[in-house]
């Protein structure tokens, strides 16, 4: 064995590799097909295969332990087996994510789901459960390299999503597993793994092909699919990247007419247009330009062209540049300098390759410059300034009035965006964002607390004369200046809402009867709480509205959470009566799943103990169950709230979601699997309880001086280039992962010592809070933000070590 | 005799009819689905600023056999007051919201009005029962056919269904005393506003096809200007407190 111990290794981390990358992977097939809040929902339940796991084992261990190189190598193989076959089976279910409120039936579906997906992450975590529990001198090594599997998985998977589509990465995932099948059997040198790895390479193979001939099957509710029904119209190309894959549809006979927000009294419609979709929805368009000057005229008629009727502007920043309409929009009003920010490399490839002449190469036309850059993040490097920063409707409006996007963390539209605007703007420059309205208003009046916030705490003493706000019956644009809005500019507003039947929310110097012409609501919720907002009971006025106003921050990133739980008893007894869609779905989806993870937790956790026969505990010392839970759920949920808050708050030094949730999983695991491997030192050494004490002593000094620190980030450290300041996650991550890779190997080493039936427990209880973690962090963050998320983890780890020793003398 | 013999005739068609009614098994669910209505429309009534629905409308819907619209797999759940899937991603709208939109068009029994988006037919259904003649338009060729069989099945002759596109409205047929579009799109197409006659209302459903979250109810009055009115169809007060 001993000459083969390096094989075994690598296996366990290509197993680990796999099974992390498909579960990343799993997010994007399923935001593909479904929706993304349930692709959320599914896969963290999913999960708990992973603490399924150790409960099978603890149960059955005296068994499996004797057969242990046909089980290790038969997991590794139906791991990779079943998360082709699962996918696919899934994906077949008659799952509507619509009906869920409508149809008993649909949960039913969903539970399914779980289970049928449980399945490969069952078969994954078994076969690392049951390598920690054979080989109990070895837990460290084997632990490292299970961490550092993962981490590279995360990594492998973000470039392969680059190169290849989703399906074709599934495919990979049979590949890498079937590779550790063969690894061990070669490692494990037993006649009977070689027989089950030769058994499973046909049928490996025979997945890996179906996988590669497989398509997605989108539900038949979303926007792609209801566009392709529609005669003559087709998918002409896709790209696909972890960005998620785009479809770019044309129809020959019934031409795309995107405009949202199009004045009742616009005449012309838009020209014909190529839709894009992300993820088989939130469709934006590129319209064709023909050279025809006044063939942009439809987009002078939205709420967003109102910054164009005040004064000229000579340069204007667009956030969010996508297909271009915002940036024809400052075309037909002859913007001199227009510089367009677009997060996706391949949307702007799209338009000056395939779609150049059909845009007339809109982003090569001298007076625009684009810059592929996450929008935050080029706002707070550049020095510019600006007299319009526009910040473009993004999202869909179907997501968006569903409150599917709870749970997005968004940092453009915080109190320290708005602030990091405003000081971008010329003098009398304006900011503009516009919204999709909801009804009853959310998201606008959100942005008016955020702007009224963002003015006070620039030293504006009177926010009321620097703001306007405009909607028509659906789209709303507030309009944020540099300075007091002049009469002449007030004016000009009127004419504009007159001319296009918009309304006015407020001016300064706005009367009651001026709002609710045009679009009329019951009352006039948009006047009447800009009123409130801008008055002294702001406060009291925000507590007593029925949805979440308060401005979001960069510690609390969730603009697009509204939701209070003292209005949820009203909405579901108005469920028959047109009250659904008043509940805000993403915030419920995740408490859900928080209550199921529960409870599945607590029966994977409790349901072993049963089979555990105290008898088994070797003398002469015992060990202290209660101790063992605490210990392991208390390390499990703190691991990944540290980890999930840095990802969110290195977001704000690397600016790309994807480049730090791929730099800081990455550094964790690897460096967390680093610390797992010194850890094996202090095992041998017998300094065990030491190593715990040292580590959680070091993770707390090393995470809460990291939280000072995002406080305060350096202005210079932003504007560093990209690499050097992955290049520094990394180096910050670094000690502080180590740490956190020690207590889980120390702990388990420890119980390999004293009770090495108590293992596959233990690990399934660090898995079972893991899941709970990964879902908690992000309920906990929406309430008290991460720094709240990272100081609660700093408790849990002291937790752990206080119940430390596990084990107890006897004498 | 010859009086004898239409007596006759009269008594054997209305027998008939009785006898078609009683081997409708629906007929009870539909008359539970109407009262469960008029309770919920109560409160939601006076939000969309009137006391009560029109009693035509409710008649029409106790009239228009619901069940006749959906797959069979679903008629069971026909008269639930729950939005139903009727096949290639499109749904029949939850009754309610039927009531509340054909209530807010102000329908007259001589009035003109153009459908988009036909789906399986019920509204064009229903709409039939209160006007002279309906025009719809459906996009989606089979559920067009299929609506166009089963509207001329079960005799509602005062309906014209086209399949095709329907940005443009029916510019023959037009104006119309009432649109209504079953989903709405990025904008109000101009052509739909430019067909629609001084007076007449067009009733928008905003939402996803199983949530309705407001209803647009746009107006042209007699000079030709239009407004909208932004409907929450939910007895729902966005404040608390003393505000």
């Amino acid at each position: 064995m001993k000459q083969h111990q390096y094989l075994l290794f690598l296996s366990i981390a290509l197993l680990s590799l796999a099974a992390l990358g498909y579960e990343i992977l799993l997010m994007r097939l399923f935001s593909i097909i479904q929706w993304h809040h349930f692709a959320y929902m599914i896969i963290s339940l999913a999960l708990l295969g992973y603490g399924a796991s150790g409960a099978v084992i603890t149960i059955f261990q005296r068994g499996l332990n004797r057969r242990f190189a046909v089980l290790f190598t038969a997991a590794i193989a139906l791991f990779g087996i079943s998360a082709i076959a699962s996918f696919l089976l899934v994906q077949q279910l008659p799952f509507n994510a619509e009906e869920v409120m409508w149809d008993w039936r649909q949960p039913g579906w969903l539970l399914l789901m779980y289970l049928l997906l449980a399945i490969p992450f069952l078969f994954a975590a078994s076969a690392i459960a049951l390598a920690l529990s054979h080989y109990s001198d070895m837990i460290s090594k084997i632990y490292a390299y299970d961490l550092i599997g993962a981490g590279l998985g995360g990594a492998c998977i973000i470039l392969l999503l680059f190169k290849f589509m989703p399906f074709e990465v599934l495919a990979w995932i049979g590949v890498f597993a079937l590779m550790a099948t063969l690894l061990a059997a070669i490692a494990l040198h037993s006649a009977a793994a070689w027989r089950v790895a030769l058994l499973s390479i046909l049928p490996a193979i025979a997945m890996i092909w179906i996988a590669l001939h497989s398509a997605a099957l989108i539900s038949p509710y979303k926007e792609l699919s209801q566009t392709l029904r529609i005669p003559g119209t087709e998918v002409v190309a896709q790209r696909s990247s972890p960005l998620g894959l785009l479809e770019i549809v044309e129809s020959r006979q019934t031409p795309f007419r995107h405009a949202p927000g199009l004045s009742l009294k616009a005449e012309r419609e838009p020209p014909p247009q190529v839709g894009i979709f992300t993820d088989g929805g939130n469709m934006s368009v590129i319209t064709r330009d023909a050279g025809m000057s006044d063939a942009f005229a439809y987009l002078d008629q939205i709420t967003s062209a109102l910054p164009y009727h005040l004064r000229k502007l000579q340069q204007v920043l667009i956030l969010g540049a996508g297909g271009g309409a915002d940036v024809q929009q400052a075309r037909y009003h002859q913007i001199p300098q227009i510089t367009a920010v677009e997060l996706n490399p391949q949307i702007v490839e799209l338009m000056r390759s395939d779609y150049a002449e059909f845009s007339g190469h809109l982003y090569q036309q001298s007076d625009v410059e684009v810059h592929v850059e996450e929008a935050r993040g080029f706002i707070t490097d550049s020095s510019q300034h600006y007299d319009l920063i526009q910040v473009a409707l993004m999202d869909a409006f179907g997501a968006s009035t569903a409150g599917l996007y709870a749970l997005n963390e968004s940092y453009l539209y915080t109190l320290e965006a708005f602030k990091t605007y405003l000081q971008h703007l010329e003098s009398d420059g304006y900011l503009s964002v516009s919204r999709w309205i909801k009804l009853p208003p959310r998201d606008t009046l959100k942005l008016m607390a955020t702007a009224i916030q963002a003015l006070k705490e620039s030293g504006v003493e009177h926010p009321a004369q620097q703001l306007v706000l405009i909607r028509g019956w659906q789209t709303s644009t507030l309009l944020i200046k540099n300075g007091a809005f002049t009469s002449s500019e007030i004016d000009a507003v009127k004419a504009f809402c007159k001319t296009l039947g918009f309304d006015a929310a407020w001016y300064p110097g706005m009367q009651a009867g001026e709002a609710n012409r045009f679009n009329q609501l019951r009352q006039p919720w948009f006047y009447q709480s800009a009123v409130f907002l801008l008055g002294d009971n702001a406060e009291q006025f925000m507590d007593d509205y029925k949805f979440d106003l308060r401005p979001s921050t960069d510690d609390r990133p969730y603009f697009f959470h509204f939701f209070k739980w003292s209005i949820l008893p009203e909405i579901l007894s108005l469920q028959g009566k047109g009250g659904m869609p008043l509940l805000e779905q993403g915030y419920l989806i995740s408490v859900s799943t928080l209550l199921q993870a529960l409870f599945a937790s607590l029966l994977l956790i409790i349901l072993p103990l049963l089979f555990l026969k105290r008898r088994e505990a070797p003398a002469p010392q015992t060990i202290r169950r209660s101790s063992v839970l605490i210990y392991f759920f208390a390390i499990g949920l703190a691991f990944l709230f540290i980890e999930i808050a840095f990802i969110q708050k290195m977001t704000l030094l690397l600016h790309h979601p994807l480049y730090s949730a791929a730099t800081v999983m990455t550094g964790f695991l690897i460096f967390a699997g680093l610390g797992s491997l010194f850890s094996q030192r202090l095992v041998n050494r017998g300094d065990v309880r030491r190593g715990v004490v040292f580590a959680v002593g070091g993770i707390a000094v090393f995470s809460l001086t990291y939280l000072l620190f995002f406080k305060h980030l350096p202005d210079a450290l932003l504007s560093l280039p990209l690499a050097i300041k992955m290049l520094f996650a990394i180096v910050m991550i670094a000690p502080l992962a180590t740490l956190m890779g020690m207590p889980f190997p120390l702990a388990l080493s420890h119980l390999g010592q004293h009770a090495r039936q108590l293992i596959p427990w233990a690990w399934g209880i660090n898995g079972c809070a893991s899941v709970i973690s990964a879902i908690l962090a992000t309920l906990l963050a929406i309430h008290g933000g991460f720094s709240m998320v990272v100081t609660l983890a700093v408790l849990l780890y002291l937790l752990a070590a206080l119940s430390f020793p596990l084990a107890t003398s006897r004498e | 005799m010859m009086r004898y013999f239409l007596s006759l005739l009269l008594l054997i068609a209305v027998s008939s009819t009785a006898r078609a009614d009683d081997r409708d098994p629906y007929t009870d669910a539909r008359q539970r689905m109407v009262a469960e209505i008029v309770d919920d429309v109560v409160e939601t009534a006076s939000q969309l600023g009137r006391d009560r629905l029109n009693p035509h409308v409710l008649d029409a819907l106790r009239s228009v056999k619901r069940h006749e619209f959906v797959p069979p797999e679903n008629r069971r759940r026909a008269y639930k007051n729950r939005p139903l899937p009727i096949g290639h991603g499109q749904t029949i709208s939850q009754p309610y919201m039927v009531a509340i939109m054909t209530d807010l068009l102000d329908l007259d029994p001589g009035d003109k009005v153009l459908e988009i988006g036909t789906g399986s037919g019920y509204q064009a259904a229903i709409l039939a029962e209160l006007v002279d003649r309906v025009y719809t338009i459906e996009i989606v060729a089979p559920l067009g056919k299929e609506a166009g069989k089963r509207l001329k099945r079960l005799h509602y002759d005062n309906v014209d269904v086209r399949i095709g596109d329907g940005y443009y409205g029916w510019k023959q047929q037009s104006p119309f005393d009432a649109i209504i579009v079953t989903a709405a799109g990025s904008h109000i197409p101009p052509p739909l506003i430019r067909q629609l006659k001084p007076g007449g209302r067009m009733v928008v459903p905003v939402g996803s096809r199983f949530m309705t979250q407001e209803l647009l109810l746009v107006e042209k009055n007699a000079e030709g200007d239009v407004t909208t009115r932004q409907l929450l169809p939910v007895i729902f007060v966005p404040l608390t407190g003393s505000h």
